[in-house]
């Protein structure tokens, strides 16, 4: 026990210190790291519709985009609305949930493929909303997007300047970071406690048998949609810190290639699991980054000039990362467990 | 004794094949009752229609009083009917205490926010259900096999761990659907120890069995379907020397 209490004071002032260190290397990583947590708050949230729930969800970044623009619609010149983000992120987490349960409802009766089928077309049709929104009304800009987005203010503590505490400068994105962390504890907390719970097991049900856990008691109509609901505010969660960060959104950030991705970081991780789950959204958002500095460097040293074009190899190598890690841990990286284990630590 | 549910005029169609025609049984409070009959007679089918998994064509069912509401699995284990299935449905990767706990379900109603905030009243009740369920656990007699995943336990195991997720939503009537299918000798009389002993607890009892030895020498009653149609209703002794039931079941060459 002691040992663990150890490791996880360990792990948390590495956490903390993290942003410092990337600083000294250079902003540019702090602001990987930060959407690197973004995507592993996204990638909770989805756990809970794919990973617990098992309702194959490819849609899910259309979320993230309704957060976004909330947040983009209230705290920019576009509307000259500019309101505190304690009002922005839960009327943004809200719409996402609203949204959560338009797309539950229709998809109830559905299962694995077609479910995905729908949900594909549900991310698309927000996409395309976005998009063309733009008249007669004037809601989003369109292709446009919105600009010159409020970021994050926290009683005068401005999250776009540096700020020097304790003779150290926290650079904007170094703030956001630890704010990002306060909000990813927060979701992790939520799944690991929902996992254990009542509406948890309920959701586990469903994904194993849906035909038992309705004979067994269980409304599965209401399990589902609170499934999809409670994924889809995490979701527009992420959007709205999305948004703040960036201080400018568009329909492209929004495009299917970004809901295959999340799917992927749970997949790849371990679905139910949340370390695995964590440990995959990381691995994916960081190995691209990483390959995108050093396949250019690599090749000139090892040819003294570039062979392949570096944007290809890096999706090449990753790609191929991807294949082999399903290959051979086709449960994920690091698989939900229910062993006696878990029995012992609660007896 | 007083009925405890009432099946009357139960009609079910599949395209051109009527599965069920007119069937009306009655099941009294605490008793046994067995229903059997050739394959494709319609015994599973009566019983997913009974446990709201079909809708049906026709008829209605009162349950202890009350009218049920066919249609939705879930308000039929709400109002005390439990089930289990011919070929098991556990929920594989969890573990034999966890379907257990998900039984409780339906009697429990912690929700999303109780579970993130991890409230008193949220706790006491998830430890409740935790006892409960090993409570059970122990009454069929795997509480040695708490920790394991569904799919790891052995055929009988499986069955016993069906019927002790059943038993947790709290029934009136527990239904089962060949519970003594790809048993051996050894199995069906211990199944044959656990039901007798649910009865004595309380409890009333549907059983579709193909096992005619094990129907015989449980039930207090017994029906015949065949070809969706009712054809006998009476104690084992004498559906065992009804003429219909011997053509249609049994068949002619019987003895």
């Amino acid at each position: 026990m002691k040992r663990k209490t150890i490791g996880f004071i360990l792990v948390a002032l590495a956490l903390l210190a993290l942003p410092l260190a990337l600083t000294q290397v250079g902003t540019a990583w702090v602001r990987i790291a930060n959407l690197a947590i973004l995507f592993v708050f996204l990638s909770l949230g989805l756990n809970i519709v794919v990973g617990m729930a098992g309702l194959l969800d490819l849609g899910y970044i259309a979320f993230y985009a309704v957060g976004a623009y909330v947040w983009a619609l209230l705290a920019s010149p576009h509307f000259g609305l500019h309101l505190p983000f304690w009002v922005i992120l839960p009327v943004g987490a809200l719409c996402a949930c609203i949204a959560g349960a338009v797309l539950g409802a229709p998809t109830l009766r559905l299962r694995g493929d077609y479910l995905a089928i729908v949900t594909l077309g549900f991310g698309e049709i927000v996409r395309i909303f976005m998009n063309n929104l733009s008249s007669p009304f004037n809601i989003t800009n369109g292709p446009k997007g919105i600009t010159r987005i409020d970021g994050l203010s926290l009683g005068g503590l401005d999250f776009r300047a540096t700020d020097t505490f304790l003779g150290i400068d926290f650079t904007g994105p170094a703030k956001y970071y630890y704010v990002l962390l306060l909000l990813l504890l927060g979701v992790i907390i939520v799944n690991l406690r929902l996992q254990k719970s009542r509406i948890g097991r309920a959701w586990v049900a469903i994904r194993e048998d849906e035909v038992a856990a309705k004979a067994a008691g269980i409304n599965t109509r209401n399990v589902k949609l609170l499934a999809f609901a409670m994924g889809a505010s995490f979701g527009g969660i992420a959007g709205g810190m999305f948004a703040a960060m960036q201080g400018f959104v568009s329909p492209e950030s929004f495009i299917l290639h970004e809901s295959i991705m999340v799917l992927a970081m749970v997949v790849l991780g371990g679905m139910g699991n949340v370390w695995g789950v964590i440990a995959g959204a990381l691995l994916l958002s960081f190995v691209p980054e990483f390959l995108r500095y050093t396949v250019e460097p690599a090749q000139k040293a090892l040819f003294g000039h570039l062979l392949v074009e570096p944007e290809v190899l890096r999706m090449l190598i990753f790609g191929a990362a991807l294949v082999l890690t399903m290959r051979f841990r086709p449960a994920g990286l690091w698989p939900e467990a229910r062993h006696r284990r878990e029995m012992k630590e609660e007896a | 004794m007083t009925v405890l549910l009432e099946a009357r005029n139960i009609g079910k169609r599949f395209g051109g094949v009527q599965a069920l025609k007119d069937v009306s049984l009655t099941i009294r409070h605490n008793e046994i009752y067995g229903l059997i009959g050739p394959n494709g007679a319609g015994k599973t089918t009566f019983f997913n229609v009974l446990t709201g998994l079909y809708p049906r064509d026709a008829g209605e069912v009162l349950f202890a009083g009350a009218p049920l509401e066919l249609g939705s699995p879930h308000k039929v284990a709400q109002a005390g009917i439990a089930r289990t299935f011919q070929n098991i449905r556990l929920f594989g990767n969890m573990t034999a205490l966890e379907n257990v706990m998900v039984g409780r379900h339906v009697r429990t109603q912690a929700g999303v926010f109780g579970a993130i905030l991890r409230t008193a009243a949220q706790r006491e009740e998830e430890a409740a259900i935790r006892r409960r369920a090993e409570e059970l656990l122990h009454y069929v007699g795997i509480a040695h096999r708490a920790g394991d995943l569904a799919r790891h336990l052995s055929y009988g195991d499986q069955r016993r761990l069906e019927i002790a997720r059943a038993l947790a939503t709290e029934p009136q009537l527990l239904a089962l659907d060949e519970p003594a299918a790809g048993m051996n000798a050894t199995e069906t009389a211990a199944l044959r120890e656990l039901i007798e002993g649910l009865r004595a607890d309380g409890l009333t009892v549907l059983l579709i069995e193909h096992d005619v030895k094990l129907v015989m020498g449980l039930c207090d009653r017994v029906a015949v379907l065949d070809y969706g149609e009712k054809i006998a209703e009476d104690s084992p002794a004498a559906v065992r020397a009804d003429p219909k039931v011997i053509e249609a079941y049994l068949g002619t060459s019987a003895h």
